[in-house]
């Protein structure tokens, strides 16, 4: 890929930085408002996606980018399970267990751990978006040659 | 032991996504853990088989307890079938997987593999595992998908098509199952198993509740591979690496297929003679066209997966033979006798076409080819395999000292003692084709001149491969044991008394 | 129930398009209508006349709500839905590098 002209690559910029902190807002009020990890990951992996459709970039930098998103995804997944797991070990012997104090409703720290699952889901649905977009990226990169 | 039950899932998940962070940096890494967890897992499901300390175990996630008795958790729960279907699972993966360790270096990308596999056992562990209706497709979505890919893993013209195919057919199977549990959603507003059974056992049998049974037949039936949707699997099956044929014929269309038409209609469903019928026809169409269908194959992955076709309708029918009678109000020790006979033989097919699809395997690392036509003479030159695949043909063909008799036998007593003559003399003429198909295959792959195709020296498989093989081939031998009493009591009765009581598994969790 | 039917009929839609195209990229979108008809059908499933969204809040001013269950699964489908088409353009393209053509006629080395 080329990339396209400084107009498109300059706004695409001054874009992502809004796009980005608008997912971050998902994410985070997941359990206020509609939305939450899937649909504000959804909105990172398009910031990204946005940057590298501006800008193109070659093969070899593609893949490197790759193995770090999917190496992320794997870490986002390992850090769900550990937290999911976490009371298995010692205590109350329950898997999903919500075990941080619950809050008051309406509050940006509530609803116990639910907040902190939707984080770790929205680093994850980011990154394998990612991936599988440059995935795909890069199939069709091998096949031009 | 109560706390152990989640790791079924947690364990194969965690290695899955342990595999491609380490394994890259520690070499050799995926080898020990894929194995390690499903040896652990096997054991834990055998000590749970023979030593529990309950009948039966229910466990909430996330310890949602219920509100005015309406259960409002996921329930994992595990019962007789259950830790069943999870001993067959676990330890067929783990020989696969120990198989694999040689088999599978002539791929790249092993850590991908390695995690694939996990992922799909974590996701049929789930399915057998799991209470609720939506949470089953999740995990059977999670076991399809890992698979695909598997099929997928050779990246050749026929893996990619094969696959295609696997995935067009189980994306419309998908869709069916999803609407299904749309329609029992629908109806009883609630989507635990067993809230939906206590439900449906108060309304009466109408045309809304066949028609969501149809639909269910028809998406899981296409999992399973019951005949008017068997397409995809001759492809899949023979086009993947060996080991995952072995896991795919083995356990995948039973984890994901039969074990859940089992589940839904036995203890969701009221029983009803209509659906019966239905089961029971696709059994027989599925036993008889598809051994008729393997006849003639010759390529040995093809054959063999023909015959799984054939086998599973064997599964079916005395499953369905059970189902008509209980739901008739006929006599329940014939109904009992059927349905054992029925799991027997599910349990035997896994071992032994497993054991078969690791022969193939073995035949296809050595000599290259795939094709009947092209080889001939290894019996002395692969003892190993040779005895193994007898042993094996022998079972899959119903001679008596092996496991795949006695489970016919069961079978056929069950059918001619329930008065269905025609279906008990289908069986043993099917019986009879399936002694000759392997006839055909012993005599051309291990009898006869020495041809050498691939101009390599042909030589016993290594010691990973001999020992996996070896293992099952003993299997096959001991499983007959289980139609003696004793044995019986503690592996077999207690999967089959959670069907024939078919509220037991909706009181198991509305106490 | 009208409604229904039309979700019925678009599931149908689906699965014509699956049957009889013969472009791999046309059998994939045909599966995706599938998908979505299924969707559509259990988010109205979970429709309730004049429900407010399921959200709990300061100031509640209603008890009369959606289903909010049916909306979970939705999402949750969607994700799956989403793993499997991924999965099945990744093939795709796959087949296109050693075909060379999308036409499945022309990929029939198998018999199945």
């Amino acid at each position: 890929m080329q990339g396209m002209s400084i107009i498109v690559k300059k706004v695409s910029q001054l874009i992502t930085a809004l796009i980005f902190m608008y997912g971050i807002y998902i994410i985070t009020h997941g359990h206020l408002t509609p939305g939450g990890g899937f649909a504000g990951g959804a909105i990172l992996a398009g910031a990204f996606i946005l940057l590298v459709l501006a800008n193109g970039s070659e093969l070899l930098k593609l893949k490197q980018k790759e193995e770090g998103s999917s190496l992320t995804e794997s870490l986002a997944i390992l850090a769900f399970l550990l937290l999911a797991t976490l009371t298995l070990f010692f205590g109350t012997y329950v898997f999903f267990n919500n075990y941080l104090p619950g809050g008051t409703v309406g509050n940006l720290i509530s609803a116990g751990i639910i907040p902190i699952y939707n984080i770790v889901i929205g680093i994850e649905v980011g990154a394998a978006l990612f991936t599988i977009f440059l995935a795909l990226a890069i199939y069709k990169e091998e096949m031009i040659k | 032991m109560y706390a152990m039950i989640p790791l079924f899932v947690i364990l194969p998940l965690a290695a899955a996504f342990l595999i491609p962070v380490i394994g890259r940096f520690v070499n050799g890494f995926q080898k020990v853990t894929s194995t390690t967890v499903f040896l652990f897992l096997s054991l834990l499901s055998l000590y749970f088989m023979f030593a529990r300390d309950q009948v039966s175990y229910s466990y909430m996630i996330g310890g949602w307890e219920p509100v005015r008795g309406i259960p409002i958790a996921i329930y994992f729960t595990l019962d007789g079938l259950t830790v069943f279907m999870l001993a067959i699972i676990n330890l067929i993966a783990f020989f696969a997987t120990f198989y694999a360790i040689s088999y599978i270096k002539r791929y790249t990308a092993e850590n991908n593999f390695y995690a694939l596999l996990c992922l799909m056992v974590g996701g049929m562990n789930g399915v057998v595992m799991t209470g609720d209706l939506f949470n089953l497709f999740v995990f059977l979505e999670i076991a399809v998908i890992a698979s695909y890919a598997l099929v997928a893993f050779g990246v050749e013209k026929n893996e990619l098509e094969a696959s295609f195919k696997y995935q067009v057919l189980g994306g419309i199977a998908s869709m069916l199952i999803l609407f299904g549990i749309g329609m029992i959603y629908w109806k009883t507003k609630t989507l635990n198993m067993a809230d939906v059974s206590y439900i449906l056992s108060n309304t009466r049998q109408d045309t809304y509740l066949l028609f969501t049974q149809v639909i269910f037949i028809a998406g899981f039936g296409l999992k399973a591979a019951l005949i008017p949707f068997h397409a995809w699997l001759p492809d899949a099956h023979s086009s993947a690496p060996s080991p995952i044929s072995a896991m795919l014929s083995g356990v995948l269309i039973k984890a994901v297929g039969i074990y859940v038409i089992i589940r839904l209609f036995f203890n969701m469903f009221s029983l009803s003679p209509q659906v019966s019928t239905l089961i029971i026809i696709l059994g027989t169409v599925s036993m008889v066209l598809g051994v008729f269908l393997a006849v003639g194959q010759w390529d040995i992955k093809r054959l063999l997966a023909y015959h799984s076709i054939s086998q599973m309708g064997y599964v079916i029918i005395g499953i369905g033979i059970g189902m008509l009678i209980l739901s008739n109000n006929g006599s329940r020790s014939i109904a009992a006798l059927s349905i054992a006979g029925g799991l027997f033989h599910l349990v035997n097919h896994a071992v032994f076409k497993g054991l078969l699809f690791l022969n193939a395997g073995a035949i296809e690392y050595v000599t290259g080819t795939r094709n009947l036509k092209e080889m001939g003479g290894l019996s002395n030159l692969m003892p190993v395999t040779y005895s193994t695949s007898l042993g094996a043909s022998m079972a899959i063909s119903g001679i008596p000292p092996f496991n795949g008799f006695f489970s016919k036998l069961i079978i056929i007593l069950a059918a001619i003692s329930g008065g269905f003559y025609l279906l008990a003399s289908l069986a043993i003429l099917v019986s009879i084709i399936t002694l000759a198909s392997f006839l055909k295959f012993q005599k051309f792959s291990f009898f006869g001149k020495l041809r050498d195709p691939g101009n390599n020296n042909i030589r016993e498989v290594p010691f990973f491969m001999c020992f996996s093989m070896v293992a099952l081939a003993l299997l096959c031998l001991g499983l007959s044991l289980l139609i003696f009493p004793g044995i019986r009591e503690a592996v077999l009765n207690p999967a089959v008394d959670a069907l024939m009581n078919t509220t037991a598994y909706s009181s198991l969790i509305l106490k | 129930m009208n409604v229904y039917l039309l979700c019925f009929i678009l599931f149908l839609v689906g699965l014509y398009g699956v049957l009889t195209r013969r472009n791999v990229i046309k059998i994939i979108i045909g599966l995706s209508f599938m998908e979505f008809s299924i969707f559509l059908f259990l988010i109205l499933i979970g429709y309730i006349e004049g429900g407010a969204a399921p959200i709990l809040s300061k100031t509640v001013v209603t008890t009369r709500f959606v289903d909010p269950l049916p909306q979970a699964m939705v999402l949750t489908a969607i994700v799956i839905a989403m793993a499997a088409n991924a999965m099945l353009l990744a093939i795709a393209v796959r087949l296109y590098k050693r075909y060379g053509t999308f036409d499945i006629r022309k990929i029939n080395e198998l018999k199945g």
